[in-house]
Order: structure tokens, then sequence, then C-alpha cells
């Protein structure tokens, strides 16, 4: 079966929805009932045996990289990419087929936003690659 | 304790309750609990008749669940102890069992695991590190598999293609987690030839043997994949080629061919070359043309292209080639198969772009680190004979070498 990371961008996607409006500006309840949403997600993949990971990601990073030979290594906190860069978090799903894997992403993106409306959230999918090819030359 | 034992005797105990009229799911958890209770009570001696003991225990195990059950539903029930069952009623168990496993009302993922599981006799933890999932999830996997083919009423299938397709997936899986799914297939196939007397199951063995024979050759220390005509062909594994060829040609002479048969043909044709050009491309190539007057597969017609292009020529495999591409739509193979023949018929630059696509849409770090390998091989050595011609006579450039284009030159 095949893998595939659902990455949540949150801002991210071809273009914003409409709708669209910061949790900045949510209220408490409706924040709560968002991530009600991600945890009941969650707990539907672990129900079917299609859950492989879920993982949060602070919005605070740091760059790094390889200084040089006997230098210490280059860091930077800034200034990042506009915020539609940044991966705010992943399911990791080992489903079906690909048609599966959209199924899902769509369902994750009808989270529950401001007003209780659908986030509309746009989903990004990507299949991970195994690692070893099929038996059968 | 021995684990070995212990993995052999679990499916045939599953497999006699069942037989004898169990429900599926309770069956497989009284097994489960009788092998609990081996682990605790065996030690290092186990008894004389293991598979009596188990056999016994189980009975137990699901006559208690049921008086469990019984006790709410104020209905009694019992089993009947029958004797301990023969070899041939054992055979009969399997592909009882099996035919269960692969139920059509099961995704191939979740037939594969249950099978796994109650056949194989492998742990839930082995399964999910085969297929590299948390083992909460297999056991989901797993028990939602159960609970339906627990709700399926059992007839016995008139044809075996079912359970046959999923062992030819399991065989697929290879070896990317911990467990060896390829070696596992072979042992499951071989208990069903044992059991069932199809010329398909033989050829699905045959072909599994013949696959695997090449294994140890098919990577280098490295882990990078070694195309076939690069293998070291001492590496195969004889035994399994002769095994294979054998069976092979036992099925094919009861003349129902189908399409293990013929696969497994094509396979030991390349096995049986000991070089790469003594591959004889002309039979392997009327085998294809056999199967896909059988299966109509894309996938079939493009190895097919492959062995036009090694009979015919370059060009004519290339004109093969795109008369699939409508259907095989951006298949990273389509790609692989056009980059090998552009680069038999000179076209350097041409075949490492195809390599390079091809690369960028395989599905697994093996092929795609091989294809992109390939295409920077190709670049190297289309620089290189650039720098060569720029020293000589203006070199005539080919126009862009589209395959169409190439393949009309020689029409």
């Amino acid at each position: 079966m095949p893998k595939y990371l659902l990455l949540k961008r949150y801002t991210g996607g071809p273009e914003h929805h409409p709708n669209f409006v910061p949790m900045s500006e949510w209220t408490e309840d409706e924040i709560t009932a968002h991530m009600a949403f991600q945890r009941h997600v969650g707990e539907l993949l672990r129900k079917r045996g299609e859950f492989v990971d879920v993982q949060a990601l602070s919005p605070e990073g740091t760059y790094v990289r390889y200084g040089g030979p006997g230098a210490a290594p280059v860091t930077t906190d800034g200034p990042f990419p506009e915020t539609k860069e940044l991966a705010a978090g992943w399911f990791m799903i080992d489903v079906e087929s690909e048609a599966r894997a959209y199924e899902v992403a769509a369902y994750l993106s009808s989270a529950p936003g401001k007003g209780g409306q659908p986030l509309y959230e746009w989903i990004e999918v990507r299949p991970v690659m195994s690692g070893a090819p099929a038996a059968v030359e | 304790m021995n684990e070995d034992v212990v993995r052999v005797l679990a499916p045939q105990v599953l497999g006699v309750l069942v037989r004898r009229g169990n429900d599926f799911a309770a069956a497989e958890d009284a097994v489960q609990d009788a092998l609990l209770e081996a682990y605790r009570s065996w030690g290092d001696a186990p008894p004389g008749e293991p598979l009596g003991w188990l056999l016994t225990v189980a009975g137990r195990k699901l006559i208690d669940a049921r008086r469990s059950e019984a006790a709410r539903r104020r209905r009694e029930d019992t089993l009947n102890h029958e004797p301990e069952p023969g070899p041939a009623e054992q055979a009969d168990d399997t592909l009882l069992l099996l035919f269960l496993c692969c139920h059509p009302a099961l995704s191939p993922a979740s037939a594969i695991a249950l099978t796994l599981r109650a056949v194989g006799g492998l742990t839930t933890r082995e399964i999910a590190d085969a297929f590299l999932v948390p083992e909460s999830t297999m056991a989901q996997r797993i028990s939602r598999a159960k609970r339906t083919v627990s709700g399926q009423p059992f007839v016995q299938p008139s044809d075996v293609a079912v359970v046959l397709r999923v062992l030819y997936l399991m065989f697929n899986e290879g070896y990317s987690g911990r467990v060896d799914l390829s070696a596992e297939a072979i042992r499951l196939t071989r208990q069903l030839a044992r059991a069932c007397d199809e010329p398909e199951v033989a050829g699905l063995l045959a072909l599994m043997l013949l696959h695997h024979a090449r294994r140890a050759a098919r990577t280098d220390e490295h882990g990078s994949l070694i195309p076939l005509d690069k293998q070291d062909r001492t590496r195969w594994n004889e035994a399994e080629i002769a095994e294979g060829v054998g069976i092979l040609q036992a099925a094919l002479a009861r003349d129902r061919r189908g399409e293990y048969q013929l696969q497994a043909a094509i396979a030991a044709l390349h096995d049986g070359a000991r070089t790469a050009e003594e591959t004889d491309w002309t039979q392997i190539l009327a085998w294809y043309d056999e199967l896909l007057d059988l299966t109509d597969s894309p996938v079939a017609a493009l190895s097919r292209a492959v062995a036009v292009g090694e009979v015919d020529g370059p060009f004519a495999g290339l004109s093969a080639v795109e008369k699939l591409a409508a259907r095989l739509g951006d298949h990273h193979r389509l790609d692989a198969v056009r980059a090998r023949l552009h680069e038999r018929a000179g076209h350097l630059d041409v075949a490492a772009e195809h390599y390079h696509r091809a690369a960028a849409r395989a599905r697994n770090t093996a092929e795609r680190d091989y294809l992109t390998k390939q295409a920077a091989r190709l670049r190297h050595e289309s620089r290189a004979g650039e720098g060569r011609r720029a020293g000589a006579a203006p070199a005539v450039r080919q126009a862009p070498h589209g395959h169409r284009q190439a393949a009309t030159v020689l029409t």
C-alpha cells in the first residue's frame, strides 16, 4: 500500500480561499472545534488501519548549514520566506490508492474554521517513496 | 519454544477450527490465546504432540468464549472434538483458510495482512514491520479484515484467481521492511500448490522462483539496482531456477495456459541465458504476444515493446511504445523504456531526458536512483561525444530527435 504525506500549510496553496481568516481572529470555541476535528481525523485513520504518523511543527525555526572545514555551523533565524512556504504539520497515511489519499485530504481540509465553516484549506498530498522495487523485474 | 514449529502449527489449528464450522474471527482469537498459553507453559520442552495440544487448548478457549456468550444469550453450545487431521485434511484446511483470507470483499492490502497473520503465522508486529506502519495500525487493519470475512457466507470459490493475485502482490512487496515477504509468498504458494492441482498455481510458483533466483544479483554492495543485462549471472540461484523450470514445464504440458505460466515462461528464458547476449528474444517476444492475447495489460505491452526493440531494432520498439502512450499516461516505466530504446538508437540526449523524466516519477528510491544515474551517465557520454566531434569536421547535428521523427526515418 502506498504512503502519502498530507501536508498542512493553512494559508498556502495555489490560491487563498476567499473566506480565510487567520486563527488569531477565531474565538476560543472555534479553535477548540478545529483541534478536536484534527484528533477526530487521527482517530478515524487509526480505526481504519491507515494511520502512520501525525506531527505539528512549531512556526519558529532556524536555517542551519555546514560552515566549511573547521568552522562552526552557520545559522540564521530569518528572514524566513513568506508564511505560505511554511508547513504547519502533517498526517502520514498508508492507504489503498491515490484516490483514497485525496479523499482523506479533502476531509482534512473540511476542518471547521471561523464561524464553524469549513476551512477549505489546501492540503498538499505527496507520495512517499518506498525503498525497494517490485520483486518481479 | 520453537517459533518455527508454532508458525507452522498455528494456521493448521485455525484451519481445523474453521473447517468445523466455527466463526473465523472467534477461531483466530482462540488460536492466539492458545499460542499465548503455549509460550507460557511449554518453555524449552514442547509436548510430544504439539498440534494436538494446541488444538485441544484452542478448542477449549473457543468453548470458553462461546459459553460466556451463551450465558448471555442463554444458549448452550459445545464443540465436537474430532480426531486430529491427516495430511490430506491439512491441505484442505490451508486451501480453505487461504480462500477466506483472500476473500474478494477485502482490499488486496487487507487480504495480504490477514493471510500473513492467519495462514503465514506471522505476528502483527512482524507484519507491521514489513509494511513500515505502527503495530496498532496493522492490528486495526487485521481486525477489520477479520470482521469483514466473518460476516461472509463461506462458499468454496470455483477458481483460485483471487488467491493467486493476493499472493502475487505479496511476492512483489519484496523486502522493504524486516520481513521477507517474497519468501513468505513463495512458502504460501507452495502450500497452495500442494493442496490445489491447478496449472496457474504452479505457474505462479514457478514465476516467483524464477524471479527470486536472481535476487542476489539484482543489487550491488551499495544497494543500487543492477538491470537484468548487467547482472552477474553466476550469482543467480541455480537450484531455484531448476525447480522453477521443472514446475513450469509440468504446468505447460497440461495445455491450460494462463498469465502466470506465460510470465514464468518469459522469466525462464531470461534465466536460461548464460549471458545477456544469448537471450532468446524471439521466443520471449512470442510469449509476450500470447500473454497480450490473454490479458491485454498495458504494462505487459510495454515489456513486449522492449522485446520488439531487441528483435526488430530500437525504432520498431519505439513505435510499439508510442502506441501505448495514451493508455499508460505518465507511468514512469513508459519513459524508462523510451530511454532504453533511444539509447540503443544512439540518441543519447533524448535518452538522458527520458531517464530524467522517468526518475522524477518513480515511486521507489531504488528505481529513482538507478534512473537518475542512467541520465547522468548518458549526459556525460553525450558531452564527451560532442567534445570529440568539436575537433573534427563540423558535426552534423541531428534534428531534435523526437521519437516519432526517429521512427519515420526508417519507414
